[in-house]
This record gives C-alpha cells, sequence and structure tokens, in this order.
C-alpha cells in the first residue's frame, strides 16, 4: 500500500517537475538581466515600454468587446436552443466545435478573401472595420469554451419552467433574458469570459494576419530582438493565464455554494 | 354562467391526440381539481389555460373573454408549479415582486402587495432570504404568493404538492385551500394523488386517457363513481364480478350466492355478467346486525394499515377487502378461516365500463 503511494507520488512529481522546471528556468532567466545579481530590470524594462502599454491596453480592450458581444450571441443562441430548438442542439455543437479543428490560419486567410477591400462587406478596408473582423475571429475562437461553459450552466437550472414562470407573470422575453436567465447562468457566463480573456491576450495568428497592434504580435516581436524581455513576458502572460484559471475555479465555487438544495 | 369555459377542448403532439373533446365550466371563486394518473392529460389541458401549449381544438374562455390569441404573458393567469420554479438570482422578497414589476406598479405599492402576500403565507420574516435557503414547503408557498401577488383571474396549481414531504404536503394543502377561499379566486389544481383531491376541492374531474371520465364533487366521485375507472383509481374499491338471474327485481349472484340489489338493473337481461363496486369499509364481518346481505368466504390474508386492518376474503372466484377498525381489543381472522361478510345490499353500485 505505501509502496503504491510512494509510486503515485514519484509520477505527480515527474510530471510537475516537467511543467515547473521550465517555468521556474524562464523565472530565473527573466530575474538575470543584471550581471551578477537578481533584479526586476527586465520587468522594468518591459513595463516601460510604450509598445507593451500600447498592445496590452489594445487587447485588453478587444478581450473585454469580445467577451460582451460574445456573450451577447452565446446566451441568446444556447437559450434558444435549449428552450425552443432541441433538435438542432448536434448542430449548434457541432458549429461551435470547428474553430478547434480548423487551424486559426485557415479561418484568418478565409476572412481575408471574404472581407477584403474589393469584396462585398470591405471589413480590412478601414481600421475600424479591421478591429472589428478581428473582434468577430476572437469570438469565433472562443465560441468552444464559451458556448460549452453557458449550455451547462443553463443544465443546471430549469430553464423551461423558471422561463414559463416568468412567463406566466406578466414577463416579455427580453425581461426574462436578461432579468431571470442571464443573471442564473454568470457563472457559466464568467467562465467563458476568463478564458476568453486568456485566449485573446495570447492570440497570435489573426492579430499578426490582420495587422493589427495586439499582445500576442508584440510578445512574438520581443522575444525575436531582445534577450531577458521576452522571458519576462512568458511570466507575465502565464500570470494572466492563470489568474483567469484562479477566478474560474472561484466563480465554479461561488455557483457550487449558491446551488440550491432539495 | 361559467367564468372558467373550456368547450371541446382538444390537443394532439404529432398523430397521438392527447386530449379528447374536453368541456368543463368553472364558476368564480370555485377549486377544481383534475386527478388522474400520469399521461391522463390533465397537465396539458392546464397548460394550455395557461397558454403554454396551443389547443389543436376548441376554445378556452375566462370571463367572457376568449383566450385564444393570447400569449402565456397577456393572460391574467397566476401559476405555481411542481418545481417551485422561485428566480434563484432573486430573494423572497423580489421573487414575490417580479410580476409587480413587470407590470410597472410603484414601488410603495410593491412593497405593500409584497408584505401582505407574504403575510398571507406567514413568511414575512423571510423576505431576505434566497430561495437555496428555504426549505421546499417555504418556497412552495412563496410560489402561491408570486403567483398571487399580480391578483390573476385564475390559479393554476400543476401538482404542487409532489416533491413535498408527507406531513409538509397535508398542511400546505390545506393552507393552499384556506388561502383560495379567503381571496375567493377561481382554482384549478392538478394531482395525481386522490386524497388531496378528495380533501380540499370543491369539484373534481376524473381524467382518463385525455377524457374527462366523471366530473363531481368529492362526495359523488367517491361515493358514485360513474366509470370502472373511476371507481379503481378513487379509493379502494372491491369489483365483483356478478352474473343476473332476474334485472327487472335486481337479483344476481356472485360466487354462485344469490344478493338482491333492491333495484332493477336497466338494459340486461338473465345470465349476463354485470360488474358491481363495493367500499372495503361497507363490508363486516364482526357485527351479524350489518347490512341486509351475506356472504361467505374464506380468509386469504390480513393487513394491518394502522386505523384499520384490512382483511381480504375469497368468494367464489372473486376476492374481496374490507376494513374494519383497529380497536386494542380486536382480533383480526387469520388465513384460512371461514367467515361471513355482511353488508347492505345497497352500498353495491352498478359499474358501467
Amino acid at each position: 500500500m505505501k509502496a503504491q503511494r510512494l509510486g503515485a507520488w514519484i509520477a505527480i512529481a515527474i510530471g510537475a517537475s516537467y511543467f515547473i522546471i521550465p517555468l521556474l528556468g524562464t523565472l530565473e532567466f527573466s530575474l538575470r538581466m543584471r550581471r551578477g545579481a537578481y533584479s526586476f530590470d527586465a520587468y522594468q524594462s518591459v513595463f516601460s515600454d510604450i509598445q507593451f502599454r500600447e498592445t496590452f491596453g489594445y487587447s485588453m480592450l478587444m478581450a473585454v468587446l469580445t467577451i460582451i458581444f460574445g456573450m451577447l450571441l452565446v446566451v441568446p443562441t444556447a437559450y434558444w436552443v435549449r428552450l425552443r430548438l432541441p433538435q438542432v442542439r448536434p448542430v449548434v455543437e457541432f458549429v461551435t466545435l470547428l474553430p478547434l479543428v480548423i487551424p486559426a490560419i485557415v479561418i484568418v486567410f478565409g476572412y481575408l478573401r471574404l472581407y477584403n477591400s474589393s469584396s462585398i462587406l470591405p471589413l480590412t478596408g478601414s481600421t475600424s472595420g479591421t478591429n472589428t473582423l478581428l473582434m468577430f475571429s476572437y469570438m469565433t475562437l472562443s465560441l468552444p469554451y464559451m458556448y460549452r461553459a453557458v449550455d451547462t450552466a443553463m443544465r443546471a437550472i430549469d430553464v423551461r419552467t423558471l422561463t414559463e414562470a416568468a412567463e406566466s407573470l406578466g414577463a416579455k422575453w427580453p425581461t426574462i433574458l436578461f432579468r431571470c436567465i442571464f443573471p442564473n447562468v454568470m457563472s457559466g457566463v464568467l467562465s467563458g469570459a476568463f478564458i476568453t480573456f486568456a485566449i485573446v491576450m495570447g492570440e497570435f495568428t489573426m492579430a499578426a494576419l490582420l495587422n493589427r497592434p495586439a499582445f500576442g504580435p508584440y510578445l512574438q516581436l520581443v522575444g525575436a530582438n531582445k534577450a531577458y524581455e521576452p522571458s519576462a513576458l512568458a511570466v507575465i502572460a502565464f500570470a494572466i493565464t492563470w489568474l483567469s484559471m484562479g477566478l474560474i475555479q472561484l466563480v465554479s465555487r461561488f455557483q457550487k455554494s449558491v446551488s440550491p438544495k432539495a | 354562467m361559467a367564468f372558467l369555459k373550456l368547450t371541446n377542448i382538444q390537443k394532439s403532439f404529432g398523430p397521438v391526440q392527447v386530449v379528447h373533446n374536453f368541456d368543463m365550466g368553472i364558476s368564480k371563486g370555485e377549486f377544481v381539481s383534475f386527478l388522474g394518473p400520469s399521461g391522463c392529460g390533465k397537465t396539458t389541458v392546464l397548460r394550455m389555460i395557461a397558454g403554454f401549449e396551443t389547443p389543436s381544438g376548441g376554445s378556452i374562455v375566462i370571463d367572457g373573454k376568449d383566450q385564444g390569441t393570447l400569449k402565456p404573458n397577456q393572460r391574467n393567469i397566476g401559476m405555481v408549479f411542481q418545481a417551485y420554479a422561485l428566480f434563484p438570482n432573486m430573494n423572497v422578497h423580489d421573487n414575490v415582486a417580479f410580476g409587480l414589476k413587470v407590470a410597472g406598479a410603484s414601488k410603495a405599492d410593491i412593497d405593500t402587495r409584497v408584505k401582505q402576500m407574504l403575510g398571507l403565507i406567514k413568511l414575512g420574516h423571510l423576505a431576505d432570504r434566497f430561495p437555496y435557503q428555504l426549505s421546499g414547503g417555504q418556497q412552495q408557498r412563496v410560489a402561491l404568493a408570486r403567483a398571487l401577488a399580480v391578483k390573476p383571474q385564475v390559479l393554476l396549481l400543476d401538482e404542487p404538492l409532489s416533491a413535498l414531504d408527507a406531513k409538509i404536503r397535508i398542511s400546505l394543502r390545506e393552507e393552499i385551500r384556506q388561502i383560495q377561499q379567503q381571496l375567493g379566486i377561481t382554482t384549478v389544481f392538478v394531482t395525481h394523488d386522490q386524497e388531496e383531491a378528495l380533501s380540499i376541492s370543491d369539484r373534481i374531474v376524473v381524467m382518463n386517457a385525455g377524457r374527462a371520465d366523471q366530473i363531481g364533487t368529492p362526495f359523488e366521485i367517491y361515493n358514485t363513481p360513474a366509470t370502472r375507472f373511476v371507481a379503481s383509481f378513487v379509493g379502494t374499491l372491491n369489483i365483483i364480478e356478478a352474473k343476473v338471474i332476474d334485472p327487472a327485481a335486481g337479483s344476481v349472484t356472485i360466487g354462485g350466492q344469490p344478493v338482491s340489489l333492491k333495484e332493477p338493473i336497466a338494459s340486461l337481461k338473465g345470465g349476463d355478467s354485470i360488474s358491481l363496486a363495493l367500499r372495503p369499509e361497507a363490508g363486516s364481518i364482526a357485527d351479524g346486525s350489518r347490512g341486509d346481505t351475506a356472504l361467505p368466504g374464506e380468509v386469504v390474508s390480513t393487513s394491518f394499515l394502522g386505523s384499520v386492518i384490512r382483511t381480504k376474503l375469497r368468494v367464489g372466484s372473486d376476492v374481496i377487502s374490507f376494513d374494519m377498525f383497529n380497536n386494542p381489543g380486536t382480533v383480526p381472522p387469520v388465513a384460512g378461516e371461514n367467515v361471513t361478510l355482511r353488508f347492505a345490499a345497497k352500498d353495491l353500485l352498478v359499474i358501467r365500463e
């Protein structure tokens, strides 16, 4: 019994070291910019770079817009599929999974062919149009996670009966959606939102090919030209992702603590 | 004139017709229960009244107004669901206030009405609690207050007690009836529990396979069931197969024993088979002076049910159950014992198929 336990711990230690040692190495390297002493010079250099602030701010804004528009697309869709069109559920699930199997580069080339400046809808002909296109492409990338998170949250509540209860009290569908359904799937929406945030902050392909000043292409640019700053940026990117994951955990715990009792 | 009038209501799901020619008028302030087994169409009729299902045929009129073209949120109907359906993100106050807010009532009016409703269900002290902090019974009372807050013309209750434990069910059904009488609200109650329906209804509709088999007061439904289904579904009833000897004199044989029904049997002739019903409480083996009819038989089994002891007796090819009150001195018969079952012939009901 003890030998089995020991074996399990060794397996966990090997697995953990596979992930942790490179991270520690990156962290350690990011602190060695000053010769002979550990310092935060690389981080200082990153944070003082105007391009970092611009690209980080841009990606943050895109992430927030993607989350808002993503929620407005996904929550009503999941709601209607669950309530009125359960027969199209497999089709919707398939569509939402497509971004996982179609590479981002294929999607973005498709966008460029469809929405170039000589097309019927020339989104790439203007900065605001390209920004809009990038936001929609981020929405596409986050769709598998956002849809599943919201759908799972909807499964936890009795959508049909809540809708009927609200209808019998005189409510119309916008009231039902925004006052009765949305608040009760907020944990799912937030989980989807944090994943979306992490995806948008690190996304490179779409932003680079649409030539937008996002954080992903900036990471690549710094990585190609500097020594210590890329490690500092990698640690910052990990910190953002982990913060998002931590918030997902917190939200799901909060949801468990307020789940209805029988 | 009926306040809620259902005329020739029909409902089909694809090729399957689940409600057939349902006709009924319900008076203002009346408490009517739809009683029947699962799948008999009672909830479908209720959902058609609420507007959640569209009838395939027929009309629903409330207070002279046809509801056919109205959506659920345009009908002034309150509904209480089996699964409570309280909004989990709102506390008790906000749940009860929801319909009033939707209707655009002022804050002062909302607060007054919510207070009044919570007082009615005696949960004023729990106004700040969320649904998950309440017991099932409390949640259902809040759901009732929420449905009543908007002063609906008709209150629909869809098996509201099914998810509750036995004690709470009894106390809550009495509370529902008391509130209904206090407010004088027209109420339709769906249940598969006959005791529930019998105890709180003004009238009961016994439904079977999408049809109303019998509509009547609880007393009529229990004592004079119109069909074999009603007889077997409501209460415990012995169905006894008998043979007609003389239809004009009302004489039959049960297990070869002659029995006189004391009234003529219409549309049957000598030698025909007939189904008779006898309530378990109508028979006795202890009281020699009880009834005018005696049937000898053999005890098959005895069950102790608390306040009564139920004995099964074989009479010819039929097995007849009868109840006797449990007294400390009662000595139940044992299996194999030969006894004589006595009852009044007027307690035998002729059952039409």
